[in-house]
C-alpha cells in the first residue's frame, strides 16, 4: 500500500523503554507539499514516534524511509543532512552561549537564520545575546528560524505553539504554509484541535503506540479525530459504565477543604481557581503541559507561584515549603515514586518517616508507637510484603501504596495525587482508586490528576479540564465521560446536548 | 527582544561607534563574568597585602612566587577544561607526579637537546593518560568523580613505580627554562611560559568549534546533543586536554623543584580545584574561563608565603584555602538566585 514520492515514511515503527511500551506499530505517511497533523492523546507515542524519526533514540522494530530509501539515522545531525529537522518541546538551545555561537556549534548560517527570523517577525535581534537572558517565545522562534536555515526536506514541530502568544502563532501558521508551497512537509504535533484542523492536510492519530487512522481534511475531521483518538472499544465501554455515585450534595456554605483562586505561575498556569471540598474526590484532566505540574507543585509548596492565592478551610496559605504545605495538611503522591522513597530502606522506615514529627521528637524512636502505625497502614493498603525488606524489590504498585501509606500514618486533610497510577498494572490501579475513595469517604478531600482521561470515571465526584494554564471545564462525574474530557482538553466546546 | 520593523537599521560604520561598541562589548563581558574583574583584582590586593607585610619584596620574591604557582596553574587549567565541559578530573595530581617522574627520571643525564625532545614524549604521554581516562568515564559510564578518582589512585601508584623515592633531574639549562629570567630580573620564566602555554593551548580552543562544544556539554547536554553535538567525543577531548595541561604541570614541576617527586601530586588535584572554584568557574559546567582560575593559583600560592612573612604557621594556608572558596561558592551561588529571580 506504499505509494510513490512519498517524502517520508515511517512502518510498523516499535520502541520499548524497559517494560514500558511506547510504540507498538506506529506508521506515518508524509506526502511533498502537505501539512501532516499528528494526533494523540497522552501516551499515545507521538513524541516518541519523532524523537525516533529524527534519530535522538533507535528504534527496536520497523522501518523509517526517506524519499523512498530506507534510512536509520543515529542522531539529530544525521537525520539534519538527510533533510528531516525538527523543533523540539524545549528549545534546543545551549543556555550559557550566545545566539551566534549557538549557530555555530549547530552548523547553521547566521545570514540564513537572520532573513528567517526577519521572515517571522523578528528583526534587529542582537546575537550576542546570551541565550539565558533571552525569553522563551523568542527562543521557539529563533529555534524554528535555525531549523528553517537548514532548508528541510520535511520539517517536525512539536507543539511549538504551546507557550507562545496569540500573534506570534500566527506567525507560525503563515511560516508553516509557507513551507508547504515550496513542496517541503510540515509535521505538526499540537494537542490544540483547532489549529490542527485550520493547518493540516491530512492528520494521523495515534493511539497506545498503534497508528489508529488518517484523516483528510474535510468537514467533521474534528469529531474523526477524536473518535480515532478514543477508539472503538473504549467508547463503548465508557458509554456502558455508568456513574454509579450519586451527585454529591453542594457543600457551598461548607468551607473548602481547598481554595485555589486566580494562581498563576508563569509560562504553564495562567489562571486556575477552583475549590475542592471536604468528603471529594476532584479529577484533573489535561494532556501533556497544561499547566497540572506546575499547579500540583504550587499548591505542594514545592514551587512558588507569582499570583493568586491558597486557602485551606477559609485561611489563606502562604507555602514557602512542602513542609509548610504538610504542616497545612496537604500531602502530595508524586507520579514519580522514586523521588518520594528512599529505595534502599525498608517498608516501615519509608512509612514512618514523614510522621517522624510526631513519633520521634529528637529523642530515640518509640520503636513501639511506630510500629503500630505502621503496621496498621501497611495492613490496610494490603501491601505485598514478601517481597522482602528492601523498598526497590516492591513492584511499582506497591510502591505507590507505600507512598500513600506513608500519609495515612501521619495524617493529612488533603490528598494531591499526581498520576499515582502511571505505569501500574490494572489490579493495583483498582486497588489504589478503591483506596482514593475510601480516603475520601472518611471526609479528606482529594485532588487528583490522571494522565488517562477514562480513569476520572473510576474515581471522581467531579472534574475539572485544563487547557493552556486555565480551567476550561468544570463537569459532575456524570458528565465526565472520556470523550466529553477529551473534546475539552484539545480546547473544543462542549457537543451540544444531543448531538451526541 | 522583539521589536518591530520600525527601528532603523543597525549598520554602524565609523569609528567612533565601533570604539562605542567596544566599550560596550567590555562592559558586556564584565557582567557575564564578574571574574574578568573580580580575580585580577583579588591578585592585585593578595600583592599589595604582600608588599605592605613584606616591604623589602624584591624581584627573587616575584620569581619564587611565579615558580610556586607555575604548577598549581597548569593543574588549575588542566580542571578548568574539564569542569566547564560539566565534568570533574580527580587523577590530575597523579599524572602531574607520573608526567614529573617521567621527565625527571628520563632526563637525568640527557643533554639540553634531547631534554627538549623527551618533554614533547612527556607531553603526549600526558594526553595518552588524558585519553585513557576519557574512555574510561565514557566506556565504564561509572560517574566521572568515582571513575577519575580511582584512576588517579593507579597512576599514584604508577608513579611510584617509575620512581620510589624522590630523585632524577634535568640539564641545567632545561631547569632555566622555569627557573631563570627573561630581560629583566622582574619577568621570571615561569611567568612568560604560564602565558605561553596557556595562550597556545587555550586561545584557540576556546576560538575553534571544539572549545564552543565544550562549553554547550557543559551548559545543557540535551539541547547540545539535539544541536548536533557528539557528546562522547567532546567529553573525551576534555580528557586529552586535561592529561596535556596536566603533563605541562609536571614537567613545570620538574624545572622548577630539578627533581621528580611521586607524592607531590595529591596537593595539586584538590588545590586546582579549589583554583578553578576561586576563578569563576561553575561547577555546574559551561561556565567561566581560564584567566580566573590561573589568576587564583597566584593568590591560593601567595596565602602561605604570607603567613611566613607574619609569622604565623603557615598551615593555616589550608584553612584560609577552604574559607575563600566557602565565602566565594556563596557569593556565586547568591549571584545565581538574584538572576533566577528576574
Amino acid at each position: 500500500m506504499s505509494e510513490p514520492n512519498l517524502l517520508l515514511e515511517a512502518r510498523d515503527v516499535a520502541k520499548r523503554f524497559d517494560s514500558v511500551v511506547a510504540l507498538k506499530a506506529a506508521s506515518l505517511q508524509v506526502r511533498p507539499g502537505e501539512v501532516h497533523g499528528l494526533m494523540g492523546s497522552n501516551g499515545a507515542g507521538k513524541s516518541t514516534l519523532v524523537k525516533i524519526i529524527t534519530g535522538v533514540f533507535p528504534a527496536d522494530g520497523g522501518l523509517i524511509s526517506v524519499k523512498g530509501v530506507i534510512r536509520s539515522f543515529r542522531s539529530p545531525a544525521e537525520a539534519r543532512r538527510a533533510g528531516i529537522v525538527s523543533v523540539y518541546q524545549d528549545p534546543a538551545l545551549v543556555p550559557d552561549l550566545t545566539i551566534a555561537q549557538n549557530m555555530r556549534l549547530a552548523g547553521a548560517s547566521l545570514e540564513a537564520v537572520r532573513k528567517w527570523l526577519s521572515e517571522l517577525g523578528v528583526v534587529r535581534l542582537d546575537f550576542s545575546l546570551l541565550v539565558r537572558d533571552l525569553p522563551d517565545p523568542t527562543l521557539r522562534l529563533i529555534d524554528l528560524a535555525r531549523a528553517l536555515a537548514w532548508e528541510p526536506a520535511v520539517l517536525l514541530l512539536d507543539e511549538i505553539t504551546a507557550s507562545l502568544p496569540a500573534d506570534l502563532s500566527e506567525q507560525i501558521y503563515a511560516m508553516v504554509k509557507r513551507w508547504r508551497e515550496r513542496g517541503n512537509a510540515v509535521i505538526f504535533i499540537s494537542h490544540r484541535m483547532a489549529e490542527v484542523s485550520a493547518l493540516c492536510d491530512r492528520a494521523t492519530v495515534l493511539r497506545d503506540g498503534v497508528t489508529a487512522g488518517v484523516t483528510e481534511r474535510a468537514h467533521g475531521s474534528e469529531e474523526r479525530i477524536v473518535a480515532l483518538m478514543l477508539g472503538a472499544e473504549t467508547a463503548r465501554a465508557v458509554a456502558s459504565a455508568p456513574s454509579t455515585r450519586a451527585p454529591r450534595q453542594r457543600l457551598d456554605d461548607a468551607q473548602a477543604a481547598l481554595e485555589v483562586r486566580g494562581l498563576r505561575c508563569t509560562p504553564l498556569v495562567n489562571d486556575v481557581s477552583f475549590k475542592l471540598y471536604p468528603g471529594e474526590v476532584l479529577g484533573v484532566a489535561a494532556l501533556e503541559g497544561q499547566g497540572q505540574e506546575e499547579l500540583f507543585d504550587c499548591i505542594a509548596g514545592s514551587r512558588r507561584y507569582h499570583e493568586g492565592a491558597l486557602f485551606a478551610h477559609g485561611k489563606e496559605l502562604k507555602l514557602r515549603h512542602p513542609a509548610d504545605a504538610i504542616a497545612a495538611g496537604i500531602v502530595l503522591v508524586p507520579a514519580n515514586r522514586l523521588v518520594a522513597l528512599l529505595q534502599q530502606r525498608s517498608i516501615p522506615e519509608n512509612i514512618a518517616l514523614p510522621a517522624f514529627g510526631g513519633i520521634r521528637n529528637w529523642g530515640p524512636i518509640k520503636m513501639h508507637a511506630e510500629r503500630t502505625r505502621v503496621q496498621s497502614a501497611i495492613g490496610r493498603l494490603q501491601i505485598d510484603t514478601r517481597a522482602g525488606s528492601e523498598l526497590r524489590r516492591l513492584s511499582g504498585g506497591n510502591q505507590q501504596k507505600v507512598v500513600i501509606a506513608r500519609w495515612l500514618a501521619s495524617g493529612f486533610n488533603t490528598l494531591l495525587c499526581f498520576d499515582p497510577t502511571r505505569g501500574i498494572d490494572i489490579g493495583t490501579k483498582r486497588q489504589i482508586y478503591a483506596l482514593v475513595r475510601e480516603i475520601a469517604a472518611e471526609g479528606s478531600a482529594v485532588l487528583l490528576f490522571t494522565s488517562e482521561l477514562s480513569e476520572i470515571a473510576l474515581a471522581c465526584d467531579r472534574a475539572i479540564v485544563l487547557f493552556g494554564g486555565r480551567v476550561v471545564a468544570e463537569l459532575p462525574v456524570s458528565e465526565a465521560d472520556e470523550a466529553t474530557l477529551l473534546r475539552s482538553a484539545h480546547g473544543l466546546a462542549p457537543l451540544a446536548p444531543g448531538s451526541s | 527582544m522583539i521589536t518591530s520593523s520600525e527601528g532603523k537599521p543597525s549598520v554602524m560604520a565609523n569609528p567612533a561607534a565601533s570604539n562605542m561598541r567596544l566599550v560596550k562589548r567590555l562592559q558586556r563581558s564584565l557582567r557575564r563574568d564578574p571574574s574578568l574583574f573580580f580575580m585580577p583584582a583579588l591578585l592585585i590586593v593578595a600583592l599589595a597585602t604582600t608588599v605592605a607585610i613584606h616591604p623589602q619584596f624584591s624581584d627573587f620574591d616575584l620569581q619564587s612566587l611565579a615558580m610556586g604557582a607555575l604548577p598549581l596553574a597548569f593543574a588549575a587549567a588542566a580542571q578548568t577544561i574539564v569542569v566547564i565541559s560539566g565534568g570533574i578530573d580527580l587523577s590530575i595530581g597523579s599524572v602531574m607526579a607520573v608526567t614529573n617522574v617521567l621527565a625527571a627520571s628520563a632526563m637525568e643525564k640527557a643533554s639540553f637537546g634531547q631534554s627538549l625532545l623527551l618533554a614533547v614524549a612527556v607531553l603526549l604521554a600526558g594526553a595518552a593518560i588524558g585519553a585513557l581516562n576519557g574512555v574510561i568515564v565514557r566506556v565504564s559510564r561509572i560517574p566521572d568523580v568515582v571513575a577519575t578518582l580511582t584512576s588517579g589512585f593507579i597512576w599514584g601508584g604508577v608513579a611510584l613505580v617509575i620512581l620510589e623515592k624522590p630523585g632524577g633531574g634535568a640539564p641545567q639549562e632545561f631547569l632555566n627554562l622555569g627557573t631563570g629570567t627573561l630581560f629583566t630580573s622582574w619577568l621570571p620564566n615561569a611567568l612568560v611560559l604560564l602565558v605561553a602555554a596557556v595562550g597556545v593551548i587555550w586561545i584557540p580552543l576556546r576560538r575553534s568549534r571544539l572549545g564552543l562544544q565544550l562549553y554547550a556539554i557543559g551548559s545543557d547536554r540535551t539541547a547540545a546533543f539535539r544541536s548536533g553535538v557528539n557528546i562522547d567525543r567532546t567529553r573525551l577531548a576534555a580528557y586529552i586536554f586535561s592529561g596535556l595541561f596536566s603533563a605541562v604541570g609536571g614537567l613545570g614541576l620538574t624545572m622548577t623543584t630539578g627533581i621528580g617527586a611521586p607524592l607531590a601530586g595529591v596537593y595539586y588535584t584538590l588545590s586546582g580545584l579549589a583554583a578553578v572554584v576561586i576563578g569563576g568557574v561553575s561547577l555546574a559546567g559551561g561556565r567561566g574561563g581560564m584567566l580566573g582560575p590561573v589568576i587564583a593559583a597566584f593568590v591560593l600560592t601567595l596565602i602561605p608565603t604570607d603567613l611566613i612573612f607574619l609569622n604565623i604557621d603557615p598551615n593555616f594556608g589550608q584553612v584560609i584555602q577552604g574559607t575563600l572558596i566557602v565565602v566565594i561558592v556563596m557569593i556565586g551561588g547568591f549571584v545565581d538566585m538574584e538572576r533566577g529571580r528576574k
